[in-house]
């Protein structure tokens, strides 16, 4: 009977998905969803159905963080593990969870009922510590709600009975600018574009200078042109909603709050460059989000904002489908994205050719971050020029901040481009700050000499993540959370970044553990080098920042921890002979090899 | 025919075929730019990074970065060798080679590679992964020990052979490679020992049963000349050429 169940449940979904090998991905999802793991025998199944390899099945599985094919587990909770998570005692609090279930952190329990573990930033830093239960989010986590969890699970209550305010999420908007407080309608934006022709909105926004908002910072406008000239009669949209960056939750909010907005900068785009069909890609983190989306998408629909001819105009057609990402912040770089969305592992492209002329299926595509998107159907209602004289000279605009760490008042805030990080801390209330990370671990950490520094592409570019650093933190604490990261996130493609970021790790878990030298340091400096020249893209590159800037500026933190200036082998001799010494009963002075010296 | 095109690869033009990358135009004019990953039957894959040179003050893949008239590169310097350097002692580092007792020695690419580097020393602390061998198929033995990753065996299967026989798996430093049977065995794949995976593999992961030291140690491929002499044999030469269409 056990049997029947999941065949008809393969059965069906792969129907569902057209048997389209594209999807595998969301289909692997669901059936994790619903089965709590992906069997052996589904993944022959599918492969079967599918007509793929079932080493490619497999393969795709296990790249994907919550895509589990080790065996049955009926509640996986993942504590966050940015920093800003430990901050808030996550370390403790995973461990007193562990204690109330007597289990070991990534062990699953013997009746295959429950494991702990940890997983990359879950987005909820203003909120944290946050956790996953079986994909879904709860903030805020203390003792009680963890002892009231561990009931629930020894219960073997289903998380869909839990009591709903756990899984309530905050928005926290704390200062709202022109986007967040466009008063913008579902609809009008689109009118104004719909009244013009395609080339017109797309002057619009190279007119008001608009630059990606996800990292980059390339043109907008640059960007939708290139990809309506590129040669082919099919094009796509691609909303990056990712958001993997630790410490960001911009996109978050404006897809709880603004998913009108969002979704009219991506219909608005599909107009200028001429496509018919967009993808939201919803990192698996915001699973939540999916059903409320899709309502807002349905209600978009009825509306004629999304469908055949869009506000009557003949021939404007465009729909948008979510398709959820399963755990790996690589697949917020753009190629890897859309690997992802073809169904496979989320291995960055070789570049060129780039996405605008060989995207999804190797047509061209225009992938942009959730807020670029926002801005552009705010420009396409006021105007490019109006849009151009906010902000700086070379950084048009605003930018929405997510702000987390040691301050007061953590959320979301929205500052025209140009604004200082001293404006941005006293804003906050974060009055003793000793660092602030702008844009990530991928980003910059600066210190307290450069808060006149401005957010801004020419001084601070940032993609929204703004974690603040108190003067009791230890920064050393803070890079090697980083590098936990990069090592974790790494897709395994290229050598250095696969190789490297693992022997960062190592060289900062020895400094940590006190075994460190003056040699590690030099170690550190030569990882850093090959990372920066080396990497395939951009995590790699970026993943020697932490250790590259708190070397330099917090350098004491270091070398505090160094066991001695001199070679210090990662091996302890001594320690090795334990067991021998064990086996022999003997524990004399002739038996350890430090006396012996 | 269409004019002939250039580019400078430390301060020598080398002639290219639009379409070519920078490794492939180099190594069929002669010019030898290290490498791994790439192969001159299959497109370039642009994992390993040996290849990497310098063009316009940044670095880049060559075995990807297209060949345009009158670019600048420099791959023959202190530091691209010493960047190349590193990463061979890192791919040494996160496997088991131990080549006095392997059966590839002197028929190997990672090592001779090493050599023709002028690698001294290990570099870093070595990561002695536990990968078991697989030794279940009657004619062939799968050492993972040695597996650096460069999908050639992937490649080869799927586009050559037509099995598919080998898979990625697994993430970052635990990338693996595993192979399409449920059982997870080699012997319950389709694979022979003919087949074009089984060739291509440039280190010793996928070996022939019943063969080895038939050559001895010191008559053997890299013992008789550096892999930099070598490579440039492989290469095609115009105008068998092959371009690169698309990296992915
Ligand atoms: C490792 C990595 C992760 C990234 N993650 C994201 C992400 O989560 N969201 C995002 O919008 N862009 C992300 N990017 C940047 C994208 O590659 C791409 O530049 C962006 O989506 C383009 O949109 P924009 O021009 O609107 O910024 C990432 C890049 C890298 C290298
Ligand atoms: S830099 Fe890292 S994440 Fe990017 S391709 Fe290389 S291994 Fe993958
Ligand atoms: S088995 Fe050989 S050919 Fe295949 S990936 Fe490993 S090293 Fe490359
Ligand atoms: S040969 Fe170019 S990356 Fe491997």
């Amino acid at each position: 009977m056990v049997e029947l169940s999941w065949k008809l449940l393969l059965n069906t979904l792969v129907q569902r998905h057209g048997r389209n090998p594209v999807r595998l991905l969301q289909m692997l999802r669901e059936v994790q969803e619903s089965k709590g793991w992906i069997a052996p025998e589904m993944i022959a199944d599918l492969a079967d159905w599918l007509g793929l390899p079932g080493s490619q099945v497999r393969g795709v599985a296990d790249f994907y963080s919550f895509l589990h094919t080790g065996g049955p587990c009926r509640y996986r909770v993942l504590f966050s593990d940015n920093i800003t998570d430990r901050m808030q005692g996550s370390e403790a609090l995973l461990d007193y969870l562990c204690g109330r279930l007597l289990l070991e952190k990534g062990r699953v329990s013997e009746e295959g009922l429950v494991s702990v573990d940890t997983t990359s930033c879950t987005g909820l830093c203003d909120q944290g510590p946050g956790l996953l239960v079986n994909g879904w989010a709860i903030p805020g986590v203390t003792r009680e709600r963890l002892d009231q969890i561990a009931e629930l699970i020894l219960g073997r209550r289903p998380v869909e009975q839990w009591p709903s305010d756990f899984f309530v999420i905050q928005d926290h908007i704390r200062r709202a600018g022109i986007l967040l407080g466009s008063g913008l309608k579902p609809g009008e934006a689109l009118r104004v574009a719909s009244q013009r022709d395609p080339v017109s909105l797309l002057e619009q926004v190279k007119a008001s200078g608009l630059r990606g908002r996800g990292g980059a910072g390339f043109a907008t406008g640059l960007k939708w042109e290139a990809c309506r000239n590129a040669p082919g009669d099919q094009r796509y949209v691609v909303c990056n909603a990712d958001e993997g960056e630790p410490g960001t939750f911009k996109d978050r909010v404006l897809l709880s709050r603004y998913a009108d907005l969002v979704f009219e900068g991506m219909t608005l785009c599909a107009y200028a460059i001429g496509a018919a069909e967009g993808f939201l890609y919803l990192r698996g983190e915001y699973r939540y989000l999916l059903e409320p989306l899709r309502e807002v998408l349905n209600r978009r629909r009825a509306e004629g904002l999304l469908g055949r001819n869009i506000l009557g105009r003949q021939g404007f057609d465009f729909d948008i489908e979510i398709h959820l990402g399963a755990g790996a912040y690589v697949c917020g770089e753009e190629s890897a994205l859309i690997e992802s969305l073809e169904g496979k592992r989320g291995i960055p492209r070789n570049r060129p050719p780039y996405p605008v002329t060989q995207g999804y299926l190797q047509r061209p595509t225009t992938v942009n971050n959730v807020e670029t998107f926002c801005a552009a159907a705010l420009i396409t209602h006021k105007g490019g020029d109006w849009y151009r004289s906010i902000g700086t000279p070379k950084s048009a605009g605003t930018k929405l901040l997510s702000i987390s760490g040691d301050c007061a008042k953590p959320g979301i805030y929205e500052y025209p481009f140009g604004t200082s990080i001293r404006q941005i801390l006293a804003d906050c209330g974060a009055e003793d700050a000793q660092a602030v990370q702008v844009s990530g671990p991928s980003g910059r950490c600066i210190d307290a000499t450069e808060f006149g520094r401005r957010i801004a592409f020419e001084d601070l570019p940032t993609a929204g993540s703004f974690m603040i650093f108190g003067q009791e933190r230890d920064m050393f604490e803070v890079a090697r959370n980083f590098v936990e990261f990069f090592a974790h996130e790494s897709c395994g493609f290229c050598t250095p970044c696969r190789v490297g970021t693992s022997m960062l790790k190592g060289a900062m878990e020895k400094i940590a553990a006190g075994h460190g030298t003056a040699c590690d340091l030099g170690e550190i400096e030569a990882l850093d080098r090959v990372l920066n020249q080396a990497a395939h893209c951009g995590l790699g590159s970026a993943a020697c920042n932490s250790t590259l800037d708190t070397l330099k500026k917090f350098r004491p933190t270091y070398e505090r921890r160094l066991k001695s200036l001199e070679f210090e082998p990662a091996f302890d001799l001594d320690g090795a002979l334990a067991r021998a010494r064990r086996m022999t009963g003997r524990d004399d002075a002739g038996a350890h090899l430090e006396t012996e010296a | 025919m269409s004019e002939r095109q250039e580019f400078l690869l430390d301060g020598e033009e080398v002639p290219f075929i639009p379409g070519q990358t920078v490794l492939q135009a180099a190594l069929s004019a002669g010019r030898y730019i290290p490498h791994l990953c790439y192969h001159p039957e299959f497109k370039p894959h642009g994992s390993c990074k040996v290849c990497t040179v310098k063009s316009g003050g940044r670095t880049h893949a060559s075995c990807t970065l297209p060949a345009r008239a009158g670019l600048e590169v420099d791959s023959a310097t202190e530091e691209m060798n010493q960047l190349r350097r590193t990463l061979v002692q890192m791919l040494f580092a996160e496997g088991n080679h131990f080549c006095p007792s392997c059966e590839k020695s002197g028929n190997c690419a990672l090592q001779a590679l090493g050599y023709d580097l002028g690698l001294t020393h290990a570099g870093f602390r070595h990561f002695f992964p536990d990968r078991p061998v697989d030794a279940s198929h009657p004619s062939l033995l799968l050492d993972f020990n040695r597996c650096i990753l460069c999908e050639l065996c992937v490649r080869a299967s799927a586009e050559v052979d037509g099995k598919n026989i080998f898979s990625l798996s697994g993430r970052g430093i635990g990338k693996h490679l595993i192979v399409n049977a449920a059982s997870g065995r080699l012997a319950d794949t389709g694979i022979a020992a003919t087949d074009k995976s089984v060739a291509v593999c440039p280190v010793g992961v996928i070996l022939k049963k019943r063969v080895g030291f038939a050559v001895p140690i010191g008559k053997r491929r890299y013992d008789e000349r550096p892999i930099s002499a070598q490579a440039l044999e492989d290469a095609p030469r115009p105008p068998a050429a092959t371009a690169i269409q698309e990296t992915q």
